[in-house]
């Protein structure tokens, strides 16, 4: 290995594997370890490797992260930024990547919900987490995570608890004297026919540089629900790079609904297995970059059970030089008859230098299958602008409005309420930073 | 209140506007008619300032203003209203929040309070008096799914709230039936003002039997080529625009 990247993992690995939680399990100690090789001996991907296509890494790969934050636990965070109106649920917070129960909200639990951080589940009963860890991957940010997340959440609904209250996982990056990396995961389980709402947000708490990882395994036993909430507002220069591994088991509905707005680099792997009978996997999205803004999101939806069904709805707007990337692979394996497959991107670029890159890839193999996908990527029609502002509005709130309606459909299905305010809020006040300058 | 003078005009190189020349005093109706092609609707969309309507030629004032020199939603906010032959839908915006998103930008532009929800639901309520427009409408997506009458009838609806002082009606009658034009003609009609002008674009007389004009002008291969009271209409509909054709340009219309 001869970039700066690797490196800087290879020469703090040994250090910090000795001090993360869960360090001296003999189980755990050699998946790191295997984990930490393989990453060593591989790399980063290159652009010729096919889930890497249309991400570069090789301005990454020039980088040095130093590995973890000594000083996480003290780093200021203004509450304010925590604020979330109608929302007041149990809380993680995670300041570049650790733990602070200072700012986090895990008093008076529910009945029924186990929620606790890595660190403290690793150290109090890391042989509960061991399929975790031992999932086999090729993935160099798996492999990344796999060996360095040191925290990160435990969530366990028990079955048949319906839990009311969102629970929100929240992410900051802040400044520190060097350019960090954080690496962590997330742990969850929804029992047979129980119920939650997730909120998972990154922001940022000051300028900063930083890389996080974070890797969540989300199963749903039977008939259970999760609506799980992204608001994806990391600094303007922060590398994201994220994978959600949901596997569905019969009856069970998964309604994942995400806004990428932030972070100078970002990625956001889904996959989802319908392993059971009527699993349904939904999810629905916006990815928004201007300025050199580079967001990714890839789909892997694989149908393996009679009559499932997945529904993907995502909208892509890029302004100025920004990137958006969706990948959408949908797989109906045989045996899973009666499946329905539905894939919806509809794009739209703002100027001249911008690009979105939609690939919608459906493999079928079973009988009696629907299946339907669409990709489109387009430009403001000139029509509805003039007519808009000849009805008084300045081009910037014409193009803003019409870029918002365009996104809106995404976020018409978001429960409860409150959050779907919030997300649509949030929302609306990027849309016209986005829109309002374009270089074009 | 307008002036155009010696007014040229093209649309993808083509010469479309060859020395049009109009006077339109607040209080009065204009009807503009003529065939196919004359440059009936390019009119509207450069005295509106739709981009690639390239002015080659002549000047337009407005109250004393070089109203060319001014973006689309300037000249709204100034006071001019394109009611369009053809609305465009557009889905996701809502029709009622569009309108007041309207209303305030212009207001906001000239110094005047932005009205509130309720405020604007009083005011909406007021000019549904003016154009009959079902609630419905209101709250559906900007002429998305609308009929050819309910997209003209939302028109002169956005016309009634946005209250301009010039308005310029471009075939505002074409597509309508009988009962669907006495309605719009019943909404410009109430919105007659003496300090309020309208240029209503025609292809035929049908219209000026409602909506009653002070002057009528035709407009044949770029030019205004006759101008006369409400009876050059009648004129027009007894021998058709064979009649004027060839005509050379009036001297000094209106």
């Amino acid at each position: 290995m001869s970039n700066a990247f690797a490196a800087a993992v290879g020469d703090a690995a040994g250090a910090t594997l000795s001090r993360l939680p869960g360090a001296g399990v003999a189980w755990l100690d050699a998946a790191r370890h295997a984990h930490l090789s393989a990453f060593l001996r591989d790399g980063l991907p290159s652009t010729r490797s096919e889930a890497w296509k249309y991400t570069s890494l090789r301005a990454l790969e020039q980088r040095a992260f130093a590995l973890g934050d000594v000083d996480a636990a003290t780093r200021s965070v203004e509450t304010r930024m925590l604020a979330l109106s109608g929302v007041d649920g149990p809380q993680l917070v995670f300041v570049n990547g650790m733990f602070r129960a200072d700012l986090s909200r895990l008093d008076d639990l529910p009945a029924g919900l186990q929620l606790q951080s890595l660190a403290a589940a690793l150290i109090l009963d890391a042989d509960s987490l061991r399929e975790a860890f031992g999932t086999a991957t090729t993935d160099a940010f798996d492999r990344l995570n796999a060996t360095l997340a040191g925290d990160g959440v435990v969530l366990r609904v028990m079955p048949g608890v319906r839990i009311a209250a969102p629970v929100r996982l929240v992410f900051l990056g802040a400044p520190a004297a060097v350019d960090l990396a954080w690496h962590a995961r997330a742990l969850i389980v929804l029992g047979e026919g129980s119920e939650l709402v997730l909120v998972e947000q990154h922001g940022d708490a000051g300028a900063h540089a930083h890389l996080g990882t974070l890797v969540s395994d989300i199963r749903l036993q039977r008939g259970a629900r999760l609506h799980w909430n992204v608001l994806q507002e990391a600094g303007p220069g922060a590398v994201l790079i994220r994978r959600s591994a949901f596997r569905l088991a019969t009856d069970a509905v998964a309604t994942l609904h995400a806004l990428e707005l932030g972070g100078a680099l970002v990625r956001h792997a889904i996959t989802a297995v319908l392993e059971g009978d009527r699993a349904r996997f939904i999810t629905r999205g916006v990815f928004a970059p201007g300025g050199r803004q580079h967001l990714e999101t890839r789909l892997d939806i694989r149908h393996e059970a009679r009559d499932t069904a997945s529904d993907a709805l995502w909208r892509g707007v890029a302004n100025d030089r920004g990137r958006g990337v969706l990948h959408g692979a949908i797989t109906v394996a045989a045996g899973a008859d009666g499946s329905d497959a539905r894939l919806d991107n509809k794009n739209l670029l703002l100027s001249a230098q911008a690009e979105i890159d939609t690939q919608p890839v459906l493999e079928i193999h079973a009988d009696a299958v629907k299946a339907g996908h669409g990709a489109t990527v387009g430009q403001l029609d000139e029509r509805v602008l003039f007519y808009l502002r000849s009805r008084g509005l300045p081009l910037e709130q014409a193009r803003a409005l019409l870029t918002s309606a365009f996104c809106r459909v995404a976020l018409d299905r978001l429960d409860p309420a409150p959050l779907r305010e919030h997300f649509a809020a949030r929302l609306a006040r990027h849309l016209p930073r986005l829109a309002g300058d374009s270089e074009a | 209140m307008l002036i155009i003078d010696n007014l040229h005009a093209r649309v993808a190189g083509k010469g479309i506007l060859k020395g049009l020349s109009l006077a339109v005093k607040a209080g009065e109706v204009h009807a503009i008619m003529g065939p196919n092609g004359a440059g009936k609707s390019t009119l509207g969309y450069v005295l509106a300032g739709r981009e690639g309507y390239e002015v080659t030629a002549g000047t337009v004032t407005y109250d004393g203003t070089d109203l060319l020199a001014l973006a689309p939603e300037d000249r709204a906010t100034a006071g001019v209203f394109l009611a369009f032959q053809y609305p465009v839908e557009i889905p996701g915006v809502n029709n009622t929040y569009f309108l007041r998103t309207a209303l305030n930008a212009q207001r906001k532009r000239r110094g005047e309070a932005e009205l509130d929800s309720m405020q604007f639901l009083k005011l909406v309520r007021e000019r549904l008096k003016v154009m009959q427009l079902s609630p419905d409408l209101l709250n559906r997506a900007v002429n998305e799914g609308f009929s050819g009458g309910e997209k003209k009838r939302n028109e002169i609806f956005q016309m009634a709230v946005l209250e301009p002082r010039l308005a310029i009606l471009d075939e505002t009658d074409s597509g309508l039936d009988i009962d669907a034009l006495k309605l719009v003609a019943d909404g410009v009609n109430a919105l007659r003002a003496a300090d309020r002008a309208f240029i209503v674009v025609t292809h035929y007389q049908r219209l000026l039997d409602y909506i009653v004009p002070d002057f009528v002008h035709v407009l044949a291969d770029g030019r205004i080529v006759e101008s006369g009271d409400r009876t050059l209409a009648l004129k027009l509909e007894e021998h058709g625009y064979a009649w004027v054709a060839g005509r050379q340009p009036a001297a000094g219309a209106a």
